[in-house]
């Protein structure tokens, strides 16, 4: 049988990388030290390297990540690991305001090449304050790169890549993610900045775009419809929101005609917003053979009742059905 | 009297019978049954959490009920006060609504907040408890601004805010503190120290395991106490609050007490952190419910059945309480989109 790995033992692999080849790459977060907080992602990390780069701390988020940006204006390579992302609204100004502005307004002399690690986590009846990802926001931040992986192997590639980026990355993984399994490759170290969406479906009928969890609910979705339908899709895996390249994507429309987008978060000056107004700016507007659409959370925060939390995440179901709607 | 904190801290000290004088029965028998109500109303949570009928984290306070309650019984229904993600006796304290809360727990519209909010989200406007929410140090900035609102008000009405030891190392303490102390507002902070932020016990965290050194820093009058001596902290209270009222000062309150579950659910975590194993049985020893029960029988103000009769009745209502709320309803639907905007 071929080895295989998951997503949450994809990330514990790529700091095991960083932490055997990289002396200045450290780690600092609440729970690093305690076996809750960060799943299987950092399991005995600070046992392995010391708790001096594997650094548990107070629960102060805009003082660690203001430490871990000026660490990382300091020669280091730092991250700050925020065990949901609702936790790093904290240091919102750290990240957004300085970090973000490091490189441009003091004319390319300086820049802070910190990752800011969050955890999407959420459901089981966690509701509003526990659930959030909010990744569009940071997208929205010129001079901050955004990457959300779907694959064990992104998971892994990906971080490593963001740490050794020159630019301060917002790094997002997704616990529903965690016990995703697939098989094992080596280390590939990718630039960021040549970090394309990934088609991982071929197919004329329709261009899918998932992004992160909702890249496993779509995959499913098309992989479905191709059997039991016919219905053949281009599904892409976005990876990063920013900087966002498209030209791939715009491609596949040109080829498809049809464009459907999944986010797992509110559709208000969202990312699937961004990627269907770019696309929409740009394709051959004849080539068209229905409105783009995109799929979202409902506009309301997250409820604990598990009757409407039920109703509230998107499912493979809706992209079905959506889907066959689309190519009717 | 400020009492010594190494002395606080140690569950070797302070296990005696609970010093009763100058409290009259009838509110020395109040302050036990709503201690013995929270208790009883958090075992039934754990069972839950354990059975898998509670699907929403549960951050049980068993062991620290003391504080609530004192402080519930110096507060007056206009009074606001706000709690955090460990707050079931808060609000217990306040209503002794069991129903309300089992049935929020399990996500039925019979519930304080509809459903919508769990354990972690839980309010009672109608007796004073403004919200609790699960950002750590989220309401000390809230409630501040709840006391600048009383002192509006001139009614002579305070806010409380309950947090915890790990919630000081979050900035807006000290911007609160720092606000509150200049702009005299009447804001009671709580400070249930329980020596643990999660896994990680106050020696990893804070250079001095007492809190109320930010207090001193804001010339904010503090005292620490025995977070598990309800009678104790109520007749500090009583006086402080008073004092809040009329010149619109706020004031620190520092508890030491221990919480007897892990930092979520059913478990007792006694393999997590350092010293917890150790102490967790030392601590129950200093159980806030049994040391003012043994005082009550041993003064004569209740007798040994009487508090049998009193544990059985109030065993009695949360059992009732927790079947109705299991078979209360869902809330609608709509009520998803119907609560985003007034
Ligand atoms: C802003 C924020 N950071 C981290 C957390 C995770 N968290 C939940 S409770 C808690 C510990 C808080 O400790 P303390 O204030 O002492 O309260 P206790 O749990 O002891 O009652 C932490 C770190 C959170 N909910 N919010
Ligand atoms: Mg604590």
């Amino acid at each position: 049988m071929k080895k295989t790995t998951t997503y949450a033992a994809g990330i514990l692999e790529a700091y095991e990388y960083l932490l055997t080849n990289h002396p200045d790459f450290f780690i600092i977060g609440q729970g690093l030290w305690s076996p809750w907080y960060v799943g299987a992602t950092m399991t005995d990390l600070d046992k392995k390297f010391g708790k001096d780069r594997v650094i548990d701390c107070p629960v102060s988020e805009l003082a660690t990540t203001g430490a871990t940006v000026g660490a990382s204006i300091c020669g280091y390579r730092p991250m700050i690991v925020h065990p949901r992302v609702d936790f790093m609204l904290l240091a919102v100004d750290q990240i957004v305001t300085q970090a973000a502005k490091w490189r441009h307004m003091f004319g390319g002399n300086s820049t802070a090449p910190a990752t800011f690690r969050a955890i999407i986590n959420r459901g089981g009846e966690q509701g509003a304050q526990h659930s959030q990802s909010l990744h569009s926001w940071f997208a929205h931040i010129p001079g901050l790169k955004v990457v959300m992986p779907y694959t064990a192997k992104d998971a892994r590639d990906l971080m490593i890549s963001s740490v050794l980026s020159n630019d301060p990355v917002v790094f997002l993984d997704d616990r529903w993610l965690y016990e995703k399994e697939e098989e094992y490759t080596e280390i590939e170290i990718l630039d960021l900045n040549e970090v394309l969406p990934q088609k991982l479906r071929n197919g004329d009928d329709i261009t899918v775009v998932g992004i992160s969890y909702t890249s496993l609910l779509c995959e499913k979705a098309c992989e479905h419809l191709e059997n039991t339908q016919g219905i053949k899709s281009d599904f892409f895996d976005l990876r990063v929101l920013n900087p966002l390249k498209l030209e791939n994507i715009i491609q596949s429309v040109n080829k498809t005609g049809r464009l459907l987008v999944v986010d797992g978060d509110w559709s208000s000056c969202g990312i699937a917003s961004e990627i269907i107004a770019s696309i929409v700016e740009r394709v051959d507007l004849l080539a068209l053979k229905s409105s783009p659409k995109r799929i979202t959370l409902p506009d309301s925060p997250a409820p604990t009742s598990k009757a409407l939390e039920q109703l509230y995440y998107i499912k493979e179901e809706q992209i079905i059905e959506t889907i066959i709607d689309l190519v009717k | 009297m400020k009492q010594e904190v190494n002395e606080l801290i140690d569950p070797s000290k302070f296990r005696d019978r609970i010093d009763i004088k100058g409290i009259e029965k009838s509110l020395l028998v109040d302050m036990l049954r709503k201690m013995v109500l929270i208790r009883k109303a958090e075992e039934k949570l754990s069972e839950h959490v354990e059975s898998g009928k509670i699907k929403c984290p549960c951050h049980l306070g068993i062991g620290q009920e003391a504080i609530g309650v004192a402080v519930s019984l110096v507060m007056r229904k206009s009074d606001r006060a706000f709690g955090a993600h460990r707050s079931h006796s808060h609000f217990l304290a306040l209503n002794e609504n069991t129903y309300s809360l089992f049935a929020e727990v399990l996500g039925k519209y019979d519930g304080c907040s509809h459903g919508m909010g769990g354990s972690m989200h839980i309010v009672d406007n109608d007796n004073g408890f403004k919200g609790s929410v699960p950002i750590v140090g989220a309401t000390i900035p809230i409630a501040t601004g709840a006391g600048l609102a009383a002192k509006m008000d001139k009614a002579g009405d305070i806010s409380i805010s309950y947090f915890g030891d790990g919630a000081c190392e979050e900035g807006v303490l000290h911007e609160s503190l720092n606000m509150a102390s200049i702009m005299n507002l009447p804001v009671l902070y709580v400070c249930e120290n329980n020596l643990f932020a999660s896994h990680l016990h106050i020696d990893l965290r804070q250079p001095s395991n007492s809190t109320s050194r930010f207090a001193k820093a804001h010339h904010i009058n503090y005292n620490t106490v025995d977070g598990n001596d309800v009678v104790g902290m109520y007749k500090l209270l009583k006086s402080e609050v008073e004092s809040m009222r009329s010149s619109n000062t706020p004031y620190y309150l520092e508890a030491f007490t221990y919480r007897w579950k892990g930092h979520v659910g059913h478990r007792d975590d006694i393999d997590v952190g350092v010293k917890r194993g150790a102490q967790l049985d030392s601590w129950k020893k200093r159980d806030p419910i049994k040391r003012l029960a043994d005082s009550l029988i041993y003064e004569g103000v209740l007798t040994e059945s009487e508090y049998q009769y009193l544990n059985h009745e109030i065993q009695n209502k949360i059992n009732s309480d927790w079947e109705k709320a299991e078979l209360a309803s869902f809330p609608e639907n709509e009520f998803l989109i119907t609560q985003v905007y007034s």
